[in-house]
């Protein structure tokens, strides 16, 4: 049986090994090499892709389970209105030094305005802390998240 | 060196299709040296941001600066350009002034053209270069422009679209036809070496289309996709069988820092070690402690990687190092090749804080290319392999002791005990650039390390800001390199200035303590910069306006002037602490004076990033190993911070334009250090003396008073 992936609006016929983790399947199959791998270890949040509108860890989880849901990767997030806030938002408050955290960072955050418009600060701090920033650039990620819900 | 080493205006600057390009060897990590550059040129030349692009940076093409480091991107590769930039500018108003009259005077340079007023001249900045001999000196005493060259606002920091677009190319995205993926296996610890690898597993990973790479016991495994890559690796190695030897000492370090004896112990005057004897400590201090840091990692957040590709003649490859060129000296020795055969070029890693595993992996790259000629090769390490074979920024003890009379301090020494910081393949004598990388060691004919040479630079290693920034009597400044300790060690942001702010910083608060005094005080007290003072003044008004302090809550402050000569930090920490001693950030102002200010966001973002990395040095950050390996192994094993403690952050950049740009990368780490620990003191009483201040530390030093 071929494995079939929905992503970014299209159907793929995937011929990688069904149980290679999504993230690998995306970056080396489907040539979409903006998801990070950090870890492979579900720690670091580098890998982070949305499944039906929630942002996901990629890095793990077979390609085969995502079957038959819906996922965008951070090529796609600008598709959204959400996701073009958010990432106008990353540009105008320079939320990123090296930038390998930030596909995690914009996607966790385009979900979390999916599920909240007007997130409080407990419910950005609980979307965000799944990632990991080495360069620290925190302090601007956690404004541009809000300057998005504001937008 | 940058200018005197490539001293002509065509080293830094030229034109392609029509565009401006600025060549630099300084990379990118982060720091946004190419933002800064772009914004220098432009302030000089007018033209507009996107008609001036940035080189890429490679061996043969770009100026050799050595290795991006010490946060002198700016200072060194920024300075060229500007001189070059001026002194362009000054040859293009000559050249218009020749052909179309006027006064030099009269010309004004605007919007990326020459214009005379009054007459219908326009001439093209970039035009005029096509036409301009390039191959001429850079003057330096060019004039530059004073603020009024530049009309735009500093550039969007290049690349962040396309960050948020995750289409911003890391050297893992890399992707060409044919390319092959790898991965190392590697033996359980450094002291390991290769016994046997079983036959049966060999060809059964040869049945899936990977191959096997071997020189000794360094292992590496290729194939076409990257998954079955790192599975097969994951089972040959469980197939191999080593020589574990007596595995990794489990020595008490700061024990062993301080009692050893030290290859190389030196009197530290003004900031640059001596040769010759060391006096002993006088007796009668009144004052005496002990602060220490424990081994800790770079910790990128992308695990090394590299591309390299030999085709018989040249190898090329792509690497996040920060040195292109040292390490094509390096890479080129180590494989027995000219380093003409060799070309590097950098494309960005993650941000890397220092020495990590980028060299390292650029070498193995190469060693599999070698054996697979033509064939692109992919190489990345894994978390586990980055957090277990990274140099480590060695752990470090500094013992200080100071007499104090009627709140003025008169007599003060310290003694730095660590490692090396220096442990980037640089040439040298005895092949120091091949010694220093790690494959070398695990070849058929290996490489061994070569022992340390102590760096006698002012400021450099072990003993940056050593040397207090205060005005004490009878200083008395050591330092001791000791070697002979269990794990690999290099340079990591601030070398030696983390420890040795840390230890001069909490002596200062201990200080304020003992003598009922206030912690701005004592230090004005001791401070005749007055640049120092603007800032501590600065800080002390900042501070003023943050919310009170509840009984529980505890605020540290500490200055620095990174190497006692860039950037000068105060920062304010204010923290919590429950009954548990877990420790939350609440507030932090940080104050600084960076000379003139180029990037201002960048030059923020720099001293919040290592406001944070420090934070997380402080309260988290620890190696653990013992016989059997190191055991700090991903983020849970080695927890570093996240958004769950980050507090509300203030910077304030005092701007001296008339002043010497200098870098903040590294200002902030040192002094964060200290003002948690002075917090962490004010909060609860305890006196942090050893990173990092976890809860079972704190509560074991509460036992321990
Ligand atoms: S790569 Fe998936 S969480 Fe780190
Ligand atoms: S910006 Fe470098 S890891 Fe976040």
């Amino acid at each position: 049986m071929t494995l079939t992936l929905h992503v970014n609006g299209r159907d793929h016929v995937i011929t990688s090994d069904p149980d290679t983790p999504l993230a690998y399947v995306l970056r080396d199959e489907l040539k979409l090499k903006g998801t990070k791998l950090g870890c492979g270890l579900e720690q670091c949040g580098a890998c982070a892709v949305l499944v039906d509108g929630q942002a996901v860890l990629s890095c793990v989880s077979s390609a085969a389970s995502f079957a038959g849901r819906d996922i965008n990767t951070i090529e796609a997030v600008g598709e959204t209105d959400i996701g073009r806030r958010v990432q106008a938002a990353f540009v105008a408050q320079s939320a990123a030094q090296c930038g390998y955290c930030t596909a995690g960072l914009v996607i966790a955050a385009t979900s979390l305005l999916g599920r909240h418009p007007l997130p409080d600060d407990t419910a950005i701090t609980e979307a965000l802390t799944p990632h990991i920033c080495r360069c620290g650039s925190h302090p601007r990620v956690l404004r541009a998240v809000k300057q998005a819900a504001e937008t | 060196m940058s200018l005197d080493a490539h001293p002509l205006i065509a080293d830094w600057i030229g034109t392609r299709d029509g565009r401006l390009l600025i060549r630099t060897g300084k990379v990118d990590i982060g720091q946004r040296i190419s933002t800064a550059l772009l914004q220098i040129a432009h302030e000089e030349l007018t033209v507009p941001y996107e008609l001036i692009d940035i080189a890429a940076v490679r061996t043969g093409e770009s100026p050799d600066e050595g290795i991006t480091s010490g946060s002198n991107s700016v200072e060194q590769s920024g300075n060229a350009v500007r001189r070059a930039s001026a002194t362009l500018r000054g040859l293009l108003i000559a050249d218009a002034a020749e052909r179309y009259g006027g006064e030099k005077s009269d010309w004004i340079v605007e919007g990326g053209a020459l214009h005379l007023p009054g007459t219908n001249h326009r001439l093209l900045v970039t035009e005029m270069i096509k036409d301009t001999h390039l191959a001429c000196p850079i003057d330096p005493e060019a004039s530059i422009a004073q603020g009024h060259g530049g009309t735009l606002p500093a550039p969007p920091m290049r690349g962040l679209t396309a960050m948020t677009a995750g289409n911003y190319t890391f050297v893992h995205d890399l992707d060409l036809p044919g390319m092959l993926h790898a991965r190392v296996i590697r033996p359980p610890h450094a002291k390991a070496r290769l016994k046997s690898i079983e036959e049966s597993a060999i060809q059964r990973a040869e049945a899936k289309g990977l191959r096997l790479i071997q020189d000794g016991s360094f292992l590496a495994l290729i194939g076409p996709k990257e998954w079955p890559v790192v599975e097969g690796a994951l089972k040959l190695s469980a197939a191999c069988d080593w020589d574990i030897g007596d595995g990794i000492p489990e020595i008490d370090v700061f024990g062993h820092l301080t009692t050893a004896k030290a290859v190389g112990r030196f009197l530290v005057v003004d900031g640059t070690p001596q040769q010759g004897p060391v006096p002993d400590l006088p007796s009668g201090h009144n004052f005496k402690a002990r602060y220490e840091r424990p081994y800790q990692m770079h910790g990128a957040l992308a695990p090394s990687a590299a591309l390299a590709q030999w085709d018989g003649e040249k190898l090329c490859v792509h690497t996040h190092s920060q040195g292109i060129y040292p390490l094509r000296e390096s890479m080129a020795d180590s494989l027995g090749l000219d380093k003409n055969q060799v070309e590097i070029t950098h494309v960005p890693g993650s941000g890397c804080y220092g020495h990590n595993g980028a060299d390292d992996a650029a070498l193995e790259a190469a060693l599999i290319a070698l054996a697979m000629p033509a064939v692109p090769i992919l190489l990345k390490w894994t978390r586990e392999e980055e957090h277990c074979w990274e140099p480590y920024a060695p752990a470090m003890v500094v013992e200080l002791a100071a007499t104090m009379e009627r709140g003025r301090i008169t007599a003060f020494s310290a003694e730095a005990f660590s490692d090396t910081h220096r442990g980037r393949p640089r040439p040298g004598p005895n092949r120091a650039g091949p010694s220093k990388q790690l494959a070398n060691r695990f070849r058929l004919e290996p490489i061994a390390p070569n022992s340390a040479q102590p760096n006698m630079g002012r400021h450099a290693g072990m003993h940056r800001n050593l040397d207090p920034i205060y005005d004490f009597a009878n200083k008395r400044l050591v330092k001791n390199l000791v070697t002979g300790l269990p794990h690999r060690t290099s340079a990591m942001r601030t070398l030696g200035a983390a420890a040795n702010i840390f230890a001069i910083e909490s002596f200062m608060d201990e200080m304020a303590r003992i003598d009922g005094s206030d912690p701005f005080a004592i230090r004005r007290a001791h401070l005749s910069d007055p640049r120092a003072v603007a800032v501590l003044d600065a800080l002390e008004r900042q501070v003023a306006e943050l919310p009170g302090l509840p009984a529980t809550d505890g605020r540290g402050i500490a200055y620095a002037q990174y190497k006692n000569q860039m950037t000068r930090v105060g920062i304010c920490v204010d923290v919590s602490a429950n009954d548990r001693a877990e420790i939350r950030l609440n507030h932090c102002v940080i104050v600084a004076d960076a000379g003139r200010v180029i990037d201002a966001d960048g030059l923020v973002a720099q001293l919040e990033g290592g406001f944070l990395q420090a934070a997380s040095w402080s309260l988290y950050e620890k190696v653990v190993w013992n016989r059997d390996g190191i055991q700090s192994r991903d983020w849970d094993s080695y927890p570093v911070i996240r958004f769950d403690n980050i507090p509300a952050i203030k910077v304030i950049v005092l701007d001296r334009p008339d002043e010497r740009s200098v870098g903040a990368g590294e200002a902030s780490p040192g002094p964060t250090i200290a003002a948690i620990a002075n917090a962490i003191f004010d909060a609860t009483g305890i006196r942090m003396r050893r990173m990092p201040f976890r809860p079972d530390d704190i509560l074991r030093q509460a036992v321990s008073e």
